[in-house]
């Protein structure tokens, strides 16, 4: 099944890590074998924030095998000497968990892909997200556990999309949970609610085109179709209105970049989406429920046809 | 029980004219006994009083809570019951089998009042996938939009939603009207066997794919039309029908109803003819 939820404040801030904690919390019926968030903080927007995982939580119905703790450490290191080796300064260093690495970094090139190959050609290893503003933060168990495991409740950003999920097409380990980060571009990621039924003809046409999938989990076509296309040249818009005809099965999903928020629905409108807009806020959620824990009050909502594709900036 | 061979004796059933046919071979039925009282009892129906009004809120119950509270409010004998701040919860107000004046004062969630019988349900906001789901009987006025499988599989009654609703609108209905004063989605009437289906606004792609029967009234622009669905003329009939229908739901009031596309089954997906006589029946 598998609940996914976002949020977009316009022309403000707020507490975006507690609101989407609160949304994915109400949809946690409908999968709590990982809970995944993509935020947008308010940062400066010189540093880069890479969140880096160097093992797998094997607790918690997680399908992965268990490593020593001593493996991480040693990861820990070879990751900070490859950051060196590609020019980049790090400002700050953080280790929520023994397994996951969250760093500033001060990195001038735009171009992410070299860099992320680099850190990515340690065994072990997964950039969960990298960007000026966005940090991708992903574990098992439900939304609250892994909030309060990461200490989100205290994020202010703009926006943030997040995924409750049911593992249904690959295991139960971060590998595979939402968001995915659209690698490698700065600040895209990418949650699904849904099966996608090209998902290998698919990614063996972007490995040719030397695209790079780190899971089995059929979601992250996604985030890899839609940065192929703006590789190419394509805006979000485009490439997401293009993925209606390019993604066959059935899917609702969300992506995030620095300063917008969009919704693709596929053509058969077999996954939920319900939608509440104003000026000031867009909320959208699989079940209003996700949305009336932001908004209790009355509002009026409603549920977008088939094949939309909608972008909101902030 | 199981009768494995004509019965010489007649059951009071038959003796009173509610049971003619005369059973051959091996054949399995359970014969109606009008004197056993429980026959004449419908589990689960109260009888209710209208003027007899209370207010419940249901904020912080779960549904199951708040149901079980609508049950125990019709058996003291409520027959109008308005329920407080029902904010999206999921199926609220479910397998109601007796007549009720049902009033929301808020959105309800999934499978809101699915499988009921009877009751008269006002929603003032909004509702989410399979609303009425099964409804039999009954009227069931949404104020707001509602989600997808809007009405599936009901049997009868009256279901109108005031603004749009999402995809797969009348799936599988069986009976029943279901008006919709906005804009519907994709395959609007998927398979739908009997019954009405009035969309003021817009459809869109493959309206009334696969359907067996019925008929489907669109005011606005079709997307495309579903296999085996095809226009059929609007007669005087359907006109009148419409006027009163739609002066009924108090819904699209001065609405030219005589410009409406008239969509019904093309019947050639029907394969029937293949059938032996006793299996048609059954078929259709």
């Amino acid at each position: 099944m598998c609940g996914i939820a976002g949020l977009i404040h316009r022309g403000k801030s707020s507490k975006v890590g507690h609101e989407l904690q609160g949304m994915l919390q109400a949809l946690k019926h409908r999968g709590e074998d990982s809970t995944g968030y993509a935020l947008y903080g308010d940062t400066e927007g010189k540093n880069f924030i890479m969140r880096v995982k160097i093992g797998e939580n094997v607790g918690e119905g997680s399908s992965s095998v268990a490593e020593d703790v001593s493996v991480y450490d040693e990861r820990k290191k070879v990751v900070e000497s490859c950051i060196s080796e590609m020019g980049a300064k790090i400002i700050k260093a953080d280790r929520v968990l023994p397994y996951s690495l969250r760093y500033e970094i001060e990195y001038n090139k735009d171009d992410l892909l070299n860099f992320s190959q680099k850190i990515e050609s340690i065994e072990g290893v997964e950039i969960l997200s990298m960007g000026k503003s966005l940090e991708v933060i992903k574990d098992l168990g439900n939304a609250k556990m892994v909030c309060d495991r990461y200490n989100l409740d205290k994020l202010v950003g703009t926006h943030a999309i997040g995924h409750a999920r049911m593992a249904t097409e690959s295991g139960v380990d971060i590998k595979s949970a939402h968001p995915f980060w659209g690698y490698p571009f700065s600040d895209v990621s990418v949650v699904h609610n849904g099966q996608l039924t090209n998902y290998w003809n698919n990614r063996r046409i972007l490995e040719n085109k030397g695209m790079r999938f780190m899971s089995e989990c059929d979601s992250e076509l996604i985030a890899v179709y839609l940065a192929e296309k703006m590789r190419n040249g394509a805006s979000l818009e485009e490439g997401m209105k293009d993925s209606l005809s390019g993604l066959d099965g059935v899917f609702t999903y969300f992506v995030a970049t620095k300063d917008s928020l969009g919704m693709a629905k596929d053509t058969m409108a077999a996954k939920p989406l319900v939608l509440y807009e104003s000026d000031d806020l867009v909320a959208m959620g699989s079940e209003e429920i996700a949305i009336r824990s932001l908004l209790p009050q009355e509002i009026d909502t409603y549920d977008p046809f088939d094949g939309e594709v909608k972008v909101w900036q902030i | 029980m199981a009768n494995l061979k004509t019965s010489e004796k007649k059951t009071k059933a038959q003796s009173m004219g509610l049971h003619t046919e005369v059973l051959t071979g091996k054949t399995q039925q359970k014969f109606f006994n009008p004197d056993e009282a429980e026959n004449f009892y419908y589990w689960g129906t109260y009888d209710v009083d209208f003027n007899k009004r209370i207010d419940l809120d249901v904020k912080d119950l779960e549904c199951k809570e708040a149901n079980k509270k609508i049950d125990e409010l019709m058996s003291q004998g409520y027959g109008t019951i308005v329920i407080k701040n029902p904010q999206g919860k999921h199926s609220l107000g479910v397998g109601i089998l007796n007549k009720l004046n049902l009033i929301f004062e808020g959105s309800l969630g999934y499978f809101g009042v699915g499988s009921i019988d009877g009751p008269t349900v006002r929603i003032n906001g909004r509702v989410g996938w399979s609303c009425a789901e099964n409804m039999m009987a009954g009227k069931v006025v949404i104020e707001k939009n509602a989600g997808s499988c809007f009405g599936a599989a009901i049997r009868g009654g009256d279901l109108v939603c005031k603004g749009s609703v999402g995809a797969r609108t009348g799936i599988d209905q069986k009976g029943g009207t279901i008006i919709v004063g906005g804009d519907a989605g994709a395959f609007t009437g998927f398979m739908m066997q009997r019954g009405r289906i009035v969309i003021l606004g817009d459809v869109g792609i493959n309206l009334g794919d696969s359907m067996y029967d019925g008929t489907i009234y669109v005011g606005g622009k079709i997307g495309s039309f579903g296999s085996d669905a095809v226009e059929s003329p609007m007669t005087k009939s359907d006109i009148d029908w419409l006027k009163r229908k739609l002066k009924v739901a108090e819904i699209g009031e001065n609405y030219d109803v005589s410009k409406m596309t008239k969509v019904v089954a093309g019947k050639k997906l029907w394969n029937y003819d293949a059938l032996e006589p006793t299996e048609k029946k059954g078929a259709i």
